[in-house]
Formats: C-alpha cells, sequence, structure tokens
C-alpha cells in the first residue's frame, strides 16, 4: 500500500503504476458534471479552491448539517466518470491536477492528458458509499452551492487514507483497456 | 393505514441499510476465491466492510438508493388503491428520514421534488394469491447497473446468435463483456428468454426476487445459469472491472413465451448492492415476518 499526501509533486505521481493501490491523505474538491462543463467553457474557480498538484473527485456526495452547523458528509461514492471524457483531459492541463478519483475509467483523450501534464486516474470502489464517508474528516468550505444544487457544488473535503487504485498512468496504461482486451479474447475461446 | 404505512418504511430502510444474507455470504464467499493481496481482493473487503459499516450506522449501503420496485401478493380482496396511497406517503417519509436519497427527476422539466414519489415511482405490482397474508418484496435497483442492461433481438448476425439456447448463451455473455467497468461489478444477472420487449425486461428483473444459491426447477435453464456465472468468472473482468475471479455472482434466468415473429433476450444487470428485502403483514398491517 502506498500513502500519499496532497499536494503531490509529479515525481510522486510518475512512480505510480496501473495497479498500485493507493492511500491518500489531504484536501480534496469534488466536481462532476456541471463543473466540468463549466470549467472547459472558461469559467473562474474562486480564490480558495486551488486544484494546481491536487486532485478532483468526482462525486456527489449527501452532506447533512449537524446540529453545531457543521456540513457532515454522510454517503460519498464516487460516480461514473466517462461522462466528463470531453473535458477532462483540457482541465488536467488548464488547472495541474496531478490526479483524477472516479469510477469506471476514462478514455484516450484523459490518458494522453495524464501522460503529457503527469497525471494519474484513481479508482475508487464503486457503491462503497459508507467506507469511503468515514474516511472524510471533514469538510473546509463549499463553493457554488446555490447555483450548481449540493450533489454539483465544489466541495472542498479533508480526507485520511482515502482508498483507491490506480487504474490510469502517466505512462498511457491504461487497466480498463487492457482488462477489456484480455477479457474479449478469453470470451472469443470461451463461445 | 398507520400500520401499514410503518411496516412499509420499516421495509425500505432495511432494504436500504442491510443486504440480504445470501447476497453477502456470496461476496464472502468469492472474498476466499481471490487471489491474495491483488486490488480485486482489497476491492471485496472494501465492499464487505462497506455492507457492515451500513448495517451498523443503519443507513443507505449506496448513495444510489435507486429506483422502487415493490411486489405486493396479496388476498382477493386487498385495497390496492389505498394500499398504493400509503406506499406512495411511506416513501416520502423513508426519503425524510434519509433512508432513500432524493432520487427521482422530472423528466420534461429536470426537476427533483425531493419526495421520490411521481409518475412511475414508485412502482408497485400486484398480483393476487389464495392466502390471507400479504407479502410485500422491494427492490432498490441502482441507475449505473440499470444502464448497462440490454435487450438482444435474435437472431444477431455480429454475434452469431440464433434462435436457440447456445444464441441466448452467446449475447448473455456479450452483455457481461460489456459491462465491465460499469454497474459496480460483480454484479447479478437477471434474464428472460422470450416475452415482449416490455414484458422481458419486466421477468428479467422479477428474476431478483430469487435468493442467490437457489437452484431453477427447469434443467436446462438450471444449466444455463450456471454455465453463465462459471464462463464469465473465467473471463477475467474481476470486481469494478479490476481483473480477477470474481465477474458474476449470480445468474437467474426464466423463459416466457414469445411470438414466431420476436425472439428477444433481455438482460439485466445488479450491481453487488442487491437491495432485496420482504415481508408478510398481517390484515391489520403489521410485520409478521421477514421473507429473505
Ligand atoms: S451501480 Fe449500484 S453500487 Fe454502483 S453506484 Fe449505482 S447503486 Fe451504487
Amino acid at each position: 500500500m502506498i500513502h500519499l499526501t496532497i499536494p503531490f509533486t509529479e515525481e510522486k505521481i510518475r512512480a505510480l503504476k496501473v495497479g498500485d493501490a493507493v492511500e491518500i491523505s489531504g484536501t480534496i474538491f469534488t466536481g462532476r458534471d456541471v463543473v466540468h462543463k463549466y470549467l472547459h467553457e472558461g469559467g473562474a474557480l474562486p480564490s480558495e479552491v486551488n486544484l494546481r498538484d491536487g486532485i478532483i473527485y468526482h462525486c456527489g456526495p449527501v452532506v447533512m448539517k449537524d446540529p453545531t452547523g457543521q456540513w457532515r458528509v454522510t454517503a460519498a461514492g464516487p460516480t461514473t466518470s466517462i461522462r466528463e471524457e470531453p473535458y477532462q483531459g483540457q482541465i488536467i492541463k488548464d488547472f495541474g491536477l496531478r490526479g483524477v478519483i472516479g469510477k469506471g475509467g476514462m478514455g484516450d483523450r484523459t490518458l494522453e492528458a495524464c501522460k503529457s501534464a503527469g497525471c494519474v486516474y484513481f479508482h475508487a470502489v464503486g457503491g462503497a458509499a459508507q467506507v469511503l464517508a468515514e474516511c472524510i474528516t471533514s469538510v473546509e468550505s463549499v463553493h457554488f452551492l446555490k447555483e450548481f444544487g449540493s450533489p454539483e457544488a465544489i466541495w472542498e473535503l479533508t480526507v485520511e487514507r482515502f482508498p483507491v487504485v490506480v487504474t490510469m498512468d502517466s505512462h498511457g496504461q491504461s487497466l480498463h483497456r487492457e482488462v477489456l482486451a484480455t477479457s474479449t479474447a478469453a470470451l472469443a475461446k470461451s463461445l | 393505514m398507520i400500520a401499514l404505512q410503518s411496516s412499509l418504511v420499516e421495509l425500505i430502510r432495511k432494504t436500504s441499510a442491510e443486504l440480504p444474507d445470501d447476497v453477502h455470504q456470496a461476496i464472502l464467499n468469492s472474498l476466499l476465491n481471490e487471489k491474495k493481496g491483488t486490488i480485486a481482493e482489497s476491492a471485496l473487503k472494501i465492499i464487505d466492510r462497506n455492507i457492515v459499516l451500513a448495517k451498523q450506522k443503519s443507513q443507505p449501503i449506496c448513495q444510489d438508493t435507486g429506483s422502487i420496485i415493490f411486489y405486493v401478493s396479496g388476498p382477493v380482496f386487498l385495497d390496492q388503491i389505498s394500499f398504493e396511497t400509503t406506499a406512495r406517503i411511506a416513501v416520502t417519509e423513508a426519503t425524510k428520514k434519509g433512508f432513500l436519497r432524493q432520487n427521482s427527476v422530472n423528466s420534461l422539466t429536470g426537476v427533483n421534488d425531493g419526495t421520490n414519489v411521481g409518475p412511475g415511482s414508485p412502482a408497485i405490482h400486484f398480483h393476487q394469491h389464495l392466502a390471507p397474508t400479504i407479502e410485500v418484496r422491494l427492490i432498490l435497483k441502482g441507475g449505473g447497473c440499470e444502464n448497462v442492461g440490454a435487450q438482444y433481438s435474435l437472431p444477431n448476425e455480429k454475434l452469431k446468435a440464433n434462435r436457440d439456447l447456445d444464441g441466448c448463451r452467446k449475447v448473455i455473455l456479450d452483455a457481461v463483456l460489456q459491462a465491465q467497468g460499469k454497474g459496480c461489478g460483480p454484479g447479478i444477472l437477471g434474464v428472460c428468454i422470450g416475452g415482449d420487449r416490455a414484458t422481458g425486461y419486466e421477468f428479467s428483473k422479477q428474476q431478483f426476487l430469487r435468493k442467490i444459491d437457489d437452484r431453477n426447477p427447469i434443467p436446462e435453464l438450471d444449466r444455463l445459469e450456471a454455465d453463465i456465472v462459471e464462463t464469465s468468472n473465467r473471463l477475467g473482468i474481476g470486481p469494478m472491472g479490476f481483473g480477477g475471479e470474481t465477474t458474476l455472482l449470480g445468474a437467474k434466468i426464466c423463459a416466457a413465451n414469445r411470438l414466431p415473429a420476436s425472439f428477444f433476450v433481455s438482460i439485466s444487470y445488479m450491481c453487488w448492492a442487491y437491495r432485496r428485502q420482504g415481508v408478510t403483514l398481517n390484515p391489520q398491517g403489521e410485520i409478521n415476518s421477514w421473507l429473505y
């Protein structure tokens, strides 16, 4: 198990290979469909949202206010990443992202951006809403809550030992592509 | 109706927070089959931990609490209209309590009014039986896995699938291949051979009412079910599509009559978060026993 703390360095990210199990600690930002489209169309980020050397998490968390007025994340599994494929590569380059967390993997354009910019795709376990919520120790801030609504807002979350697997690395390797090729060949033999 | 309402809220809570034992057991069995130290094994361990944690905390296993599908078997005199009204109130209450996410969107306006109640939601299927008791079964089916369901029309030239059981096998295995990495595997298939486009999907979903470890009383289908699971698990797709031994936890297949002109194979895919529960109710609407 590799343990990484945000902010990342290019060197640390380049050292990761497809199949590595990683635990991440530090501050991450959520962003899904609306955020990606907004950024891709040139939308600006509030100055507190610094994605450089950090992570964007494809997630629409369930967040509740506790009696003291503090935000608390009660469920926070990943959402399907491929919907952000039209935008992701550009956003990685423009904002200096070092990691994307999601599920299901992404396509060639994102893979190419990972290679040229030094970024990786981390796969979280889909559906593991409770385990992943337990790794979120606090909610630091929220942006665009009114404009985008809760699931689509940018939530700034502090995570501790958040478990993920590298499924696309910065050397052009994709576990998704590999498994598709081997399983397609295996099926051809079973018919 | 107060007793019925609270029974249905409890049914929803338990379905959302607690995986049935047969499903949890199947996940634990598959964990033993995975090679130690692989990412497939660690994904299944996280899934297992998630199941235990959700039950402890009485919180949704997955944040997508899915389509709400009730199957009700009741005596001839069951008042379906008031049952449905009560079920809709129970769904709204369960949503307020956080057992269900605000998960139902108006398809024309995009508005989510936060109640989970609207045209088609919840779905309720009534069925009469000769006993005096009422049985209510509930399935919560997530969107990610619903998206990878597929319906094939045979013959299918590209897959070289003819109108026979071997053709059915080919298209079912193709659906497994296409679903990889999506729909949060390891999965469970519900399949209907035959029917029309609507009933085919309908019956495929009803297969999810069966327990994972039951056997099909029709020998050909029983063999096909075992074969699909075995063959799928040799493809190396694995949990989450990470590679590994466990691609499917189960396959449940039924057959319905078809028209001479049509031959559909309808496949519903259920994610590992296979939320299914059921209760028998007494005439007052109180829970007598749990069905799974
Ligand atoms: S497919 Fe199932 S486990 Fe995955 S996110 Fe949807 S409901 Fe949850």
